[in-house]
């Protein structure tokens, strides 16, 4: 009979909390330790790894840093174009023998772009290991872009923009980019828009390989079935080849200026508003980004436990979603939130957003929401790390961000640190009404139009 | 697609055996209960899922299986209204729910040592929830909200409704989850009420815990919470069965919002819970096949080969609990005739028909589909997913945990005969979402010859 069964059955809540405690006596395991291995190959390529060999998988993820900021003005859209031709066609392969590699030995490979880096993932079965880091070497040290694969996967890219051009959240989210940074990278379409994806060449592929795949932009995690000395060779052979830097550093924008204050309107015939809403947040490495993003789990970013979902979701059924998160950007910080509510109701819903930012301006937090925030995602950070895919996207991010290799073990003691007053310090920082930008996709009711919206 | 366990990939047979031995066991109330031990890290992922879906709704009461899944956040006698979440959060846990045609299933994932405390809470709301109108009402309004975000501002969303309730001419699988709008405005505070004192109860249930624990460890507790909860006596699942269908059904839909058409086409299909209809393990194998990525024939062929359309493929999910479908679709290029590109897409299932496939696409796609369990192994969450939905809609435990077995025995001729079952221009739904604009040649005409036609009878059109 364990130490369970004789507490009986539960009465009242409160009951189970004091039970809880005699719980986690029963199930006293080893707290998590995620053992994370500094790999440097004889090249200087290094990775970080975590050795798992419980099931027979590898997972590697891996960054350039660049990413959509090395597109040309003009040429957008040039990177998400090349991420779709690394796996079609490399070396001696074309595209249909490097694809049927890949699926004869179920190895997933796949490439993206965001702002800020060029993204690759790779996941294999261990014992075709081999196999997957000769295909990857070959994608990008190799690719052949060749004339056919590249009209094909602009025909898809170019679909691809229609569909998107029907979205309600594509169209917000794409013009509230182009509104916050007029003059940067950050605010041009990342697939580019079809007359730009229309024009581009394999030149440009060339120019945008030879920028992009350097190993002093290289970032690299691996979790899984693979020990260190032999990821230590692998990574010479993958991406030993590739040169140390650019030969032309790529020209570097100005750091971005948001900005702010601008609402955009865009009629679309549908049944709600959808409204995307940005202020200027912060840079990752701000030493109030830690307490920004305690506070946001309060205001926006907490799901059910949110004041925005409490009082525009639970209280009155405005709408299914509604949040807010803090996106730090290499070179700007944004703090970003949104919702789909009724026409209707559109312009009661963004009042009642608005009087939240100032509520949390005016008045920070209570010492239980406090609480209540810290115990969450203290509590919950091991669900970040209970795969091997999700453990190599963190050490990939800890990397982007220059978190250091001790950031896990660090992590929740920056959260416990967080005090009312470094919230009411971020709140006042970050939440000024007068600043928030708007973008309004729909028919709604209550939001005035601009005297001269500044459509993309 | 479904995956279920692995037989560990071994050079040598005699030392074939299951990956993960899923663990499970009986309470007295009729509860059944699997473990999946996952003991890489101390958390876990608790399932609860009722065999009660959509499908099983009374006629005009559409959503009302997804409105009482909201609800069930809204509380209980030990539980304030909107608490539940809040309280599993402080837990540092995260919850959720969500809802099928076949079955609704309600989650956490969190820190072993606070299990004991989600499993009480979930077993009190199995059995007393408490709602009200002042609760109900505002959250009918959220589901509407969400039904307009899902569906009704996406075109694409709307056009795939109207696929389903298309193919499903008796079926309640033609209804969506969500609801009709005009019957969600209508649902009730009782209609939920008496939907939960008819199908929630642990003989009507099965708890799925994935993670850093055992059957022996789970046993207990499982006994302790679940355990006093009494059987409700569920009524038998008796649904509305598909008539044979004789016509061929045709749908064309214009939109103003829409600049891509879109071409779809489904056939009913066989599922691993009804395996009398058709072959499940050669369907799987077949929409790898015919559409499961860039080599695939549909690929190869409409795309690289003749660039009639910039995307194609095939889908089939045999996951459900009557009978399925299998999806193809394609994105035509521009200017392109779509009627051709529909000729050229029916000749690729003609020829499968005739001339079957080949021994190396019949190895790839096993390959690809049995390292899919392997996949799987890594998310707590995807195999307790797997065993759930799969025992949900009345499947065994040892023909999931077979299921790459079953895979690895299909043979290029039965993936043959299932195409030719599969493919009868009779049984096909053919869809097109197209611009407001797009001009009347390209459009609704149907294919010139019905060239992937075993029967030799012309597709008929539906208005």
């Amino acid at each position: 009979m364990n130490r369970l069964a004789r507490i009986g059955k539960f009465a009242r809540l409160r009951v189970w909390v004091a039970f809880l405690l005699l719980a986690g006596a029963l199930f006293s395991r080893p707290a998590m330790a995620v053992d994370i291995q500094r790999v440097v190959s004889p090249g200087g390529i290094e990775a970080w790894l975590v050795e798992q060999h419980t099931i027979p998988l590898i997972a590697m993820n891996f960054a350039f840093r660049g990413g959509t900021r090395l597109d040309p003005k003009g040429k957008e859209g040039l990177g998400n174009l090349l991420s779709g031709l690394l796996d079609e066609g490399a070396g001696e392969l074309d595209a249909a023998a490097f694809q049927e590699r890949l699926e004869a030995h179920a190895i997933q490979l796949g490439f993206s772009i965001n702002r800020d880096s060029f993204r690759g993932s790779l996941e294999t079965l261990s014992e075709h290991r081999a196999e997957a880091f000769s295909l990857l070497r070959l994608a990008l040290t190799e690719p052949r872009l060749d004339p056919q694969p590249i009209e094909r996967i602009r025909a898809q890219i170019l679909a691809g923009l229609a569909l998107e051009a029907e979205n309600p959240n594509q169209i917000a989210s794409k013009a509230f980019f182009a509104t916050a940074f007029p003059d940067h990278p950050y605010g041009r379409p990342l697939h580019g828009r079809p007359d730009t994806v229309a024009e581009l060449t394999v030149a440009d592929l060339r120019g945008l390989q030879a920028a992009q795949f350097t190993t002093d932009k290289l970032l690299i995690g691996v979790v899984g079935d693979i020990t260190a000395n032999e990821l230590a060779t692998q990574l010479d052979a993958i991406f030993g080849d590739l040169p140390a830097h650019a030969e032309t550093a790529p020209a570097t924008s100005a750091a971005p200026d948001f900005t702010t204050g601008q609402t955009a309107l865009i009629a679309r015939d549908i049944p709600q508003t959808v409204m995307m809403f940005g202020l200027p947040g912060l840079l990752r490495k701000d030493p109030d980004f830690i307490p920004a993003y305690v506070m946001n789990y309060i205001l926006g970013g907490g799901g059910f436990n949110s004041r925005l979902t409490e009082e525009i979701r639970a209280k009155r059924g405005l709408a299914y979603s509604v949040y807010s998160y803090l996106v730090p950007f290499e070179e700007a910080g944004l703090y970003l939130g949104g919702v789909a509510t009724q026409n209707a109701r559109a312009g009661e819903t963004l009042d009642l957003i608005r009087v939240e930012l100032e509520r949390m301006r005016d008045e920070g937090v209570s010492t239980d929401e406090l609480d209540n925030a810290k115990t969450y995602l203290i509590g919950s950070y091991p669900l970040r790390f209970d795969s091997n895919a999700k453990i190599a996207a963190q050490l990939l991010g800890i990397q982007l961000q220059e978190l250091g290799i001790d950031y896990f073990d660090k992590r929740n003691d920056l959260i416990a640190a967080v005090t009312l007053a470094d919230i009411r310090r971020v709140a006042e920082r970050l939440l000024e009404p007068a600043s928030l930008s708007l973008v309004a996709v729909g028919e709604p009711d209550g939001i005035p139009a601009p005297e001269d919206p500044p459509l993309p | 697609m479904v995956a279920g366990l692995i037989i560990f990939l071994s050079v040598q047979p005699v030392a074939a055996r299951p990956w993960v031995e899923p663990q499970t066991f009986t309470l007295d109330n009729g509860l059944d209960v699997v473990v999946l031990p996952d003991h890489r890290v101390p958390v876990v992922t608790h399932m609860v899922w009722y065999k009660v879906g959509a499908a099983d709704e009374p006629p005009g009461k559409s959503g009302i299986a997804h409105f009482l899944e909201h609800l069930m956040f809204k509380g209980t006698d030990e539980i304030a209204p909107g608490d539940f979440s809040k309280i599993v959060a402080r837990l540092g846990g995260q919850d959720n729910a969500f809802t099928s045609q076949d079955y609704t299933a309600y989650f956490q994932r969190i820190a072993l040592e606070k299990l004991p405390m989600v499993m009480a809470m979930e077993a009190d709301r199995m059995a007393n929830l408490r709602l009200s109108d002042a609760v109900v009402m505002p959250e009918r309004d959220v589901v509407l909200e969400e039904r307009s975000a899902r569906t009704d501002n996406e075109p694409t969303a709307l056009f795939s409704e109207q696929m389903r309730a298309a193919q499903y001419l008796a079926h309640p699988y033609g209804i969506p989850v969500i609801g009709w709008r005009h019957e969600i405005e209508k649902l009730t505070t009782e209609d939920a009420l008496a939907h939960y004192r008819t199908h929630y109860g642990p003989d009507n249930a099965i708890l799925v815990v994935a993670g850093d624990i055992t059957a022996a460890e789970l046993r207990p507790l499982a006994k302790q919470y679940y355990g006093p909860v009494a059987p409700r006596g569920i009524p038998a699942r008796v649904r509305p069965q598909e008539p044979p269908q004789l016509a061929a059904r045709r749908l064309e839909m214009r939109d103003a919002r829409i600049r891509q058409p879109i071409w779809q086409r489904s056939y009913l299909a066989a599922s691993y819970a009804r395996p009398g209809q058709g072959d499940p393990p050669a369907l799987e194998v077949l929409a790898e096949i015919v559409g499961g990525g860039s080599t695939s024939r549909l690929y190869r062929t409409l795309v690289v080969q003749q660039g009639l359309a910039s995307q194609a493929g095939a889908g089939y999910q045999g996951d459900s609990m009557d009978l399925s479908n299998f999806i193809l679709y394609a994105l035509p290029r521009e200017n392109v005739e779509i009627a051709q590109m529909e000729a050229a897409l029916d000749a690729v299932l003609h020829d499968i028909q005739q001339n079957g496939i080949t021994e190396a696409e019949l190895a790839r796609a096993k390959t690809q589909l049995v390292a899919s369990a392997v996949y799987a192994q890594d998310s707590q969450q995807t195999m307790a997913r797997i065993f759930g939905a799969g025992l949900a809609v009345g499947r065994d435990i040892a023909e999931l945990v077979a299921w790459p077995d079953n895979i690895e025995a299909v043979t290029t001729g039965r993936v043959q005969a299932a195409a030719r079952q599969l493919f009868e221009p009779a049984r096909s739904v053919t869809g097109l979402i197209l611009p407001a604009s797009f001009a009347e040649t390209a459009a609704a005409k149907a294919p010139a010859a019905p060239a992937a036609n075993t029967s030799g009878k012309p597709a008929e059109e539906t208005p």
